[in-house]
């Protein structure tokens, strides 16, 4: 089972931002703990979805050769709870990217309404053993074909972004 | 060209959004891990947003020489040798290292820099003016 919090990607452009759509479903289990009688969309699961809408972004913009971590939300706020039956739009903007890492400002809309804002900061962790194996490439070509990436991704010279076949062997 | 209290200005808000810490805790004398309460991972968030604050780069270690204070050249026993204390004193322009000098203990170094000292370090980075 892949810890997943987001469903598909409809805007991916490669180094710059994405956007992802995230369906909120009384089906979800987790909502009948939060809160008993009284379900509501827990914001750490927000916080969860921008940061794989983030981290995706970050990690393709080095091909996933960096492996990509969160490192720190220095700044989060939520505007209101989000209840089964909305749809969440979550956007990602990346603010700065260097070689340790990258600063991301994310946003999470339901229609035109913002819901929550935040800054993330993603490190890139040094290339330490088993931290090669957790972080192969192939995976997150795996998933982002499942977000259905590279349906709608472009790359940075506006073209289509393609999956390159070297990721997945 | 950027002036001192400009920049002290801009440090203080860069501090501020990455530590969230109240304005008035920004003062010059204050240390960064000690009174403001930065740990190594808000190095990184303090670094990005200097960098596009002053739109300057910061070459890693170059603020935070994790590198020497990990290299075993130059720890013996948790403090650090005078080799190494030349080694941050030449990185470290920027800073005072006399008290640490007198008293090498590796774990009392992250306390040592202070916000003056970023400050010294940016205005070397733009050619300040007073």
């Amino acid at each position: 089972m892949r810890w997943i919090w987001i469903d598909k990607f409809v805007e991916f452009e490669s180094g710059k931002r994405a956007t992802a759509i995230k369906n909120v479903t009384l089906a979800e289990d987790h909502l009948h703990d939060h809160f008993p009688g009284y379900p509501v969309m827990p914001n750490s699961l927000i916080i969860e979805g921008l940061a794989q809408t983030g981290g995706l972004l970050v990690g393709e913009y080095n091909r996933f050769e960096e492996k990509v971590v969160l490192a720190k939300i220095p700044k989060a706020v939520f505007h209101f709870p989000v209840l089964p039956g909305d749809t969440l739009r979550y956007t990602a903007v990346i603010d700065y990217i260097k070689d340790d890492g990258a600063m991301v400002t994310a946003t999470s809309h339901v229609g035109q309404r913002l819901q929550a804002e935040m800054e993330i900061v993603f490190a890139h962790l040094a290339d330490a053993g088993h931290a090669k194996t957790l972080f192969e490439p192939k995976n997150f070509v795996f998933t982002m074909k499942l977000l259905g990436v590279f349906d709608v991704g472009r790359n940075s010279e506006g073209g289509r972004l393609v999956e390159p076949p070297a990721w997945c062997e | 060209m950027p002036t001192k209290p400009e920049i002290f200005q801009k440090i203080k808000t860069s501090l501020v959004e990455a530590l969230g810490v109240d304005e008035d805790e920004v003062t010059p004398q204050a240390t960064l891990v000690g009174d403001l309460g930065a740990e190594s991972i808000d190095f990184l968030d303090i670094v990005f947003r200097l960098e596009k604050s002053f739109n300057i780069k910061i070459p890693r270690g170059e603020l935070f020489p994790e590198d020497i204070l990990t290299n075993t050249e130059y720890v013996k026993d948790g403090k650090m040798t005078p080799e190494g204390v030349a080694q941050l004193k030449q990185r470290m322009s920027f800073a005072d290292l006399s008290a640490f000098e007198a008293n090498p203990n590796v774990k009392d170094f992250g306390n040592l820099l202070t916000v003056e000292d970023m400050c010294r370090y940016v205005e070397s980075k733009v050619g300040a003016t007073d």
